[in-house]
């Protein structure tokens, strides 16, 4: 028996990070889930992320497990025990191992240099010899690995082997001959590290009560159950890396909840286009009809669609767009997180164009907010961005279950019936008849007399083609003027005040907002005080502006080169630019906090200050 | 300029079966040139309409940008329109019929907009056997931009400057057919007695219905040298299959099954009565189909009538399985799972 050595000496109770180093294609996914959901299930709160390449099979890949007994919902940015299962990446993974931590590696083939680091421990445990003996089939040997990995990590850090036992068996249902066959894979893991290693690692998983009432889901999953509430009927798309998910997501739920069972009829219908202009296109054709129409999307897409959304916006097609951003320019890290299309999201398409834009910041608020969108775009009959990123879409997160009131009725906007045209004299489609900026619409086929032309040339009030300047004039204002309105109607700010009377704040948005809240912790316990406001709708509601008003400085906090949020706060509200202070993380990881501490502490200590 | 509605006169004018003459189912002034192609077609379209006594409000125009997209504000001002990106109108036209099934989708595009921006489009829409009446106004020319060739400019054929067009043209009947169109037709704009029902047979197919109508230009495309002329058209064009359309089986009269026509009973009521010019030709064909229209390029005659019909592919709404009740029309209540649905799926994420 060999007795593990704690180098850093502490003992550290759900509150650390596994890594599982894998390669592409060998099916760790399902293992690395099954290791969280465990977790998760013995009321551990936890993170998880999966950095994964732009590749179906052979490239490193890796899912980050972060149990945090505070409830934080970013990456820490740490790595005290890694699962290195794919050599080609042994030599990076030892480096990446915090001081102190453990590194766990497949000892079929000896590897001498990876105990070379003095502060991290490495373990090796002869999986491939332990599941070949076990198992004949070539795939079964490699899917099987990953089992046996989670019953060694379970017998180091005290993961329950009956919670896991019954994951597997939910995982499996009636087929038992794979509940034994993974269940023995498990065991062979277990087994061999409660053999070989006298202690367990002071890294420790114990049950705790912080999970109950919690769900674990994606964004885009939970986007896509939004779209279905929302009574959304028509989904066009191109698939695109993160975006995918989100209609693979509406299509499964409306196979379950839309079809007639008796006639086999769909009340929903998704079209996969021939590429994002079609998709937005039949987005918009559908939401011209009356039908609660969107099409998922990443930036590249949006920059494909660009000249539809201007139609939409000038014509006042109510559509929305859900972009799943990921990093650029041009193809970019196709599998990486970024909140870079933020300005282009912004004012989409040629010409004067300004547009609604939502910024979820989990998978609770991809549920809510989709919901809202929808309501949004056919009031404002104009073009809604749900403005989202591979990181929210695409990984598990933690959050309190959905909930949903039986008694919301969807915003329809103004649309007008047969019997209400019927009683007008006359029917124009841009006329302000309320004067708040929005003017009815009527569907086609409805009554003669509202029949009306949508166009993107030059038009008139009564919806008529126009090259006049001041009738050309007075649509483009009222145009403005809508969308100005839409600022309250989009969900307001999030403001957290440390109730230190602070002169610095910080503003951020999205995905950011878990590392956010970590930093401020960090921040008050170093005694530097900071509010912080979190955007979530563009037109900017006056609350951004009055907040930003109150403070020495603020530090604008996200997720791309060049200042995008940033940038729309110059642009948009009344903010000195020299107030603004703008910390980033372009790096295409999820965020963790260390890139706001660091941004902003460096920032306090050059100017000599604290607080 | 605004644009310029027309004085309703129609006291004189004979009223098809709801009462309307044909004056209801016009549109806006055109802005078009005096002797536009285009403006027949719409006229046609007008025609047909009234012929068929549908509700002018039954339908629904769409286009994209050109001189021949202009023309959907030119007819039916009773009726919904949306004149979108260039083109783009396949898409919106998707979308559109998604939503709503019920109503008559009329595509009106160009050469330019169909067969070089928009020929993806096109292509997908036909694919997905949209349920819609495509008309093509050719006329091998970009008139807005004034007088580029298009993409079904003939090889050799002659621009107003005189300069030889360099490049083989594409054929909108030829792609359809290759790409699985139940309704594939040439017209001619010169020639109403064809066109006319051929817009109404294309009206009530069930599925992509293309007419390609050859439209001169008059203004950029209508010279000695150019295979897109008046001129030219009416010299060469030669009507391969007559077609008579019928709206209601009752009224058929006797004379059409004694010459020898065919007749198809469309999927929506009417028939469809198909004289052959040449007794070989079968357009239930569509190898023939393609064949006759590669062999007429090569003799530069211009084959025009209901090409090919195969009215039995099922159109996007059928392949979709979408319910009677158009999806913009089926209540909310039908499409929200509810709250107790919301609490027991999540336990699968637990």
């Amino acid at each position: 028996m060999k007795d593990l050595v704690d180098v850093s000496g502490e003992v550290r109770v759900n509150d650390f990070v596994i890594k599982i180093g894998n390669v592409n294609g060998t099916g760790s996914a399902s293992a690395n889930g099954l290791l969280m959901k465990a977790i998760f299930r013995m009321g551990v709160p936890v993170v998880g992320k999966n950095l994964f390449p732009s590749n179906i099979q052979g490239l490193p890949t890796w899912y980050e497990i972060r149990l945090t007994k505070d409830g934080y919902m970013a990456r820490s940015g740490t790595a005290e025990f890694i699962v290195a299962m794919n050599a080609e990446t042994y030599k990076q993974d030892l480096a990446e191992v915090s001081p102190g931590g453990f590194l766990l590696y497949d000892s079929t083939w000896p590897r001498p240099d990876l105990h070379a680091r003095e502060d991290v421990t490495a373990i090796g445990v002869p999986l491939a010899r332990l599941v070949n003996a076990a198992f004949d089939n070539a795939r079964t040997r490699v899917l099987m690995k990953n089992m046996a990995y989670v019953g060694a990590v379970a017998g180091l850090t005290g993961l329950d082997v009956e919670v896991i036992r019954g994951l597997v068996k939910e995982m499996f249902g009636t087929k038992e001959h794979l509940i034994d066959a993974n269940m023995k894979a498990i065991g062979l893991g277990l087994d061999y590290v409660r053999e070989h290693f006298a202690d367990p690692l002071p890294l420790r998983i114990e049950p705790m009560d912080k999970t109950a009432g919690h769900i674990m889901i994606d964004g885009n999953t939970a986007a896509a159950l939004g779209c279905v509430y929302a009574g959304a009927t028509f989904g066009a798309w191109y698939p695109i890396t993160p975006s995918t998910s989100l209609m693979d997501g509406f299509k499964g739920f409306c196979e379950k909840f839309r079809v007639d069972p008796e006639t086999g009829e769909k009340n929903f219908c998704i079209i996969q286009g021939e590429d994002e202009l079609a998709s937005v296109g039949m987005a918009i054709g559908a939401g011209w009809n009356g039908a609660r129409a969107f099409t998922p999307t990443s930036g590249p897409g949006i920059s494909l669609m660009s000249e539809f959304i201007g139609f939409a916006y000038y014509g006042e097609v109510p559509v929305v767009l859900f972009d799943v951003q990921r990093a650029g320019p041009s193809t970019g890290l196709p599998t990486r997180t970024q909140q870079c299309d933020i300005t282009l999201a912004a004012y989409a398409s040629h010409g004067d164009t300004k547009h609604i834009l939502l910024f979820p910041a989990n998978p609770k608020e991809c549920f809510e907010m989709a919901v809202q969108s929808f309501d949004i775009a056919e009031r404002f009959q104009a073009p809604v961005f749900f403005m989202t990123d591979l990181d929210i879409g695409m990984n598990d997160w933690m959050i309190p279950e959905l909930e949903w009131d039986d008694s919301y009725q969807p915003d329809r906007g103004k649309v007008l019936t047969a019997d209400e045209i019927e009683s007008l004299e006359k029917f124009y489609r841009y006329e302000d008849r309320d004067g708040d900026a929005i003017p009815w619409r009527t569907l086609p086929g409805t009554h003669p007399k509202g029949a009306y032309f949508t166009r993107g040339s030059g038009h008139n009030w009564k919806g008529g083609y126009t090259e006049d300047s001041d009738e050309y004039k007075e649509v483009l204002d009222r145009l403005t003027t809508k969308w100005k309105n839409a600022a309250n109607a989009v969900p307001a700010p999030v403001i957290t005040r440390c109730g230190q009377n602070a002169r610095r704040a910080i503003i951020s948005v999205g995905g950011c907002d878990g590392a956010v809240l970590e930093a401020l912790d960090r921040f008050a316990e170093n005694g530097v005080n900071l509010d912080y406001l979190r955007v979530r709708g563009f037109p900017f509601n006056a609350e951004v502006d009055q907040f930003i008003e109150q403070y020495d400085e603020v530090f604008v906090v996200e997720q791309n080169r060049d200042g995008q949020l940033r940038s729309l706060l110059v642009n948009e509200t009344e903010a000195p630019k020299h107030k603004l202070v703008s910390i980033l993380d372009y790096a295409g990881m999820a965020a963790n906090p260390k890139f706001i501490i660091e941004g902003i502490s460096a920032h306090l200590e050059a100017l000599g200050d604290v607080a | 300029m605004t644009s310029m509605s027309k004085p309703f006169i129609d006291k004189h004018l004979p009223k098809n079966k709801l009462g309307l003459s044909v004056r209801n189912y016009e549109g806006v002034m055109s802005t078009l040139c005096a002797g536009c192609g285009h403006d027949s077609v719409t006229a046609a379209l007008v025609q047909a309409f009234w012929e068929l006594d549908l509700a002018p409000e039954s339908a629904a125009k769409v286009s994209g940008i050109g001189c021949s997209s202009k023309t959907t504000a030119y007819f039916m001002g009773q009726s919904h329109g949306i004149n979108c990106v260039h083109g783009r109108m396949p898409s919106v036209a998707t979308g559109a019929n998604a939503a709503n099934g019920e109503l008559n989708y009329i595509g009106i595009s160009g050469d330019g907009d169909s067969l070089s921006i928009g020929f993806g489009q096109f292509a997908h829409a036909i694919r997905r056997n949209l349920n819609m009446l495509y008309i093509l106004e050719n006329n091998g020319v970009y008139g807005l931009t004034k007088g580029q060739f298009s993409a079904a400019a003939d090889y050799g054929s002659k621009s107003k400057k005189g300069v030889e067009n360099d490049q083989m043209p594409i054929d909108p009947c030829v792609q359809a057919l290759t790409l699985g169109a139940g309704f594939v037709a040439r017209a001619f704009s010169g020639d109403k007695s064809q066109l006319v029902p051929l817009i109404k047979a294309g009206l009530k197919h069930k599925g992509f219905a293309l007419i390609d109508v050859i439209s001169p230009c008059v203004t950029f495309n209508d010279h000695k040298g150019s295979t897109k002329s008046y001129a030219h058209t009416y010299k060469y064009y030669h009507p391969l299959v007559h077609t008579d359309f019928v709206a209601h089986a009752d009224e058929v009269t006797g004379s059409y099954d004694k010459d020898g026509a065919m007749r198809v009973t469309m999927q929506d009521g009417g028939e469809l009565f198909l004289r052959k010019t040449e007794s070989n030709y079968d357009p239930r064909d569509r190898a023939q189909a393609i064949e006759t229209l590669l062999m007429n390029k090569t003799e530069g005659e211009i084959r025009t009538g209901l090409l090919y019909l195969n009215s039995d592919l099922p159109d996007m709404q059928a392949a979709n399985k979408l319910p009677k009740i158009p999806l913009n029309q089926v209540p909310y209540e039908r499409l929200t799972p509810g709250k107790a649905a919301l609490a027991k799926l999540q336990s699968r994420y637990r």
